[in-house]
């Protein structure tokens, strides 16, 4: 489900659709390589559709180092379930945990192509939301 | 010279220039696409390039600008590099421009 590796900032993918999440790192791992940190998470605890935070927060803890941990979701509850993820994140991490306004699939693969080049928290949450500008 | 900010660095530096034309398959897609900023990362020269020789220019570290461009097969690529590192910057692209990104 994650594994990590070096100092570039890791990635979260959250999707309502756990194929969709594996599906997106699949695409960062092939396209991107294994030199950034990368976990994902999809589902509700059923095992259904949803987000859950306790997941969200298993895969930024999966990925965390202090440079930090970019966040890309799909729809509405997984936005809201990893803001709430970040809330329940100690103090001192939770300013290098961003959720970005971009495409999961889209966004991953770039934020992840950003990180592997060893770019800041900020450049790659920025080059990920060149998607919406 | 100890200052290592690229942009800074890039104007003591006269650009370089080459071309070289697209030949995989798909153009410049989503995979090689990553495979050219991620290249251009690794150098601190400032990188860009265009499909014509005077621009308009686009940063090779960006990967949604490149990813933009959409240069299809057979489209020439022309590299405007600058920096201290500039001359193998210019070679490492090319060669993968060459090399049709690793891929037929």
């Amino acid at each position: 489900m994650s594994n990590s590796s070096s100092g570039n900032v890791g990635i979260v993918i959250v999707s309502h659709s756990s194929k969709i999440a594996e599906g997106a790192a699949d695409m960062v791992r092939q396209m991107v390589g294994n030199a950034v940190p990368l976990a994902w998470t999809g589902g509700d605890t059923d095992g259904g559709l949803g987000t859950n935070v306790a997941g969200i927060l298993e895969a930024i803890e999966a990925v965390w180092s202090p440079a930090g941990v970019a966040i890309l979701v799909d729809l509405g509850g997984a936005e809201t379930n990893s803001e709430m993820a970040v809330e329940m994140l100690a103090e001192d991490r939770r300013a290098r945990v961003v959720v970005c306004n971009a495409p999961v699939v889209e966004g991953a693969v770039i934020a992840a192509t950003e990180s592997s080049g060893g770019s800041s928290l900020a450049a790659v949450k920025r080059s990920a939301e060149e998607f919406y500008a | 010279m100890h200052d290592v900010n690229a942009s800074r660095a890039a104007n003591a530096f006269a650009p370089l220039t080459a071309s070289a034309v697209l030949v995989n398959a798909v153009g410049l897609h989503a995979r090689p696409s990553v495979k050219l900023t991620q290249c251009a990362k690794g150098f601190a020269a400032k990188i860009e390039f265009a499909l014509a020789p005077d621009g308009p220019w686009t940063d090779a570290k960006s990967p949604v600008k490149v990813m933009r461009v959409k240069a299809p097969q057979g489209a020439t690529l022309h590299f405007r590099v600058a920096g201290p590192d500039g001359k193998a910057a210019l070679a490492a692209v090319l060669a993968l421009v060459h090399d049709g990104f690793g891929e037929a």
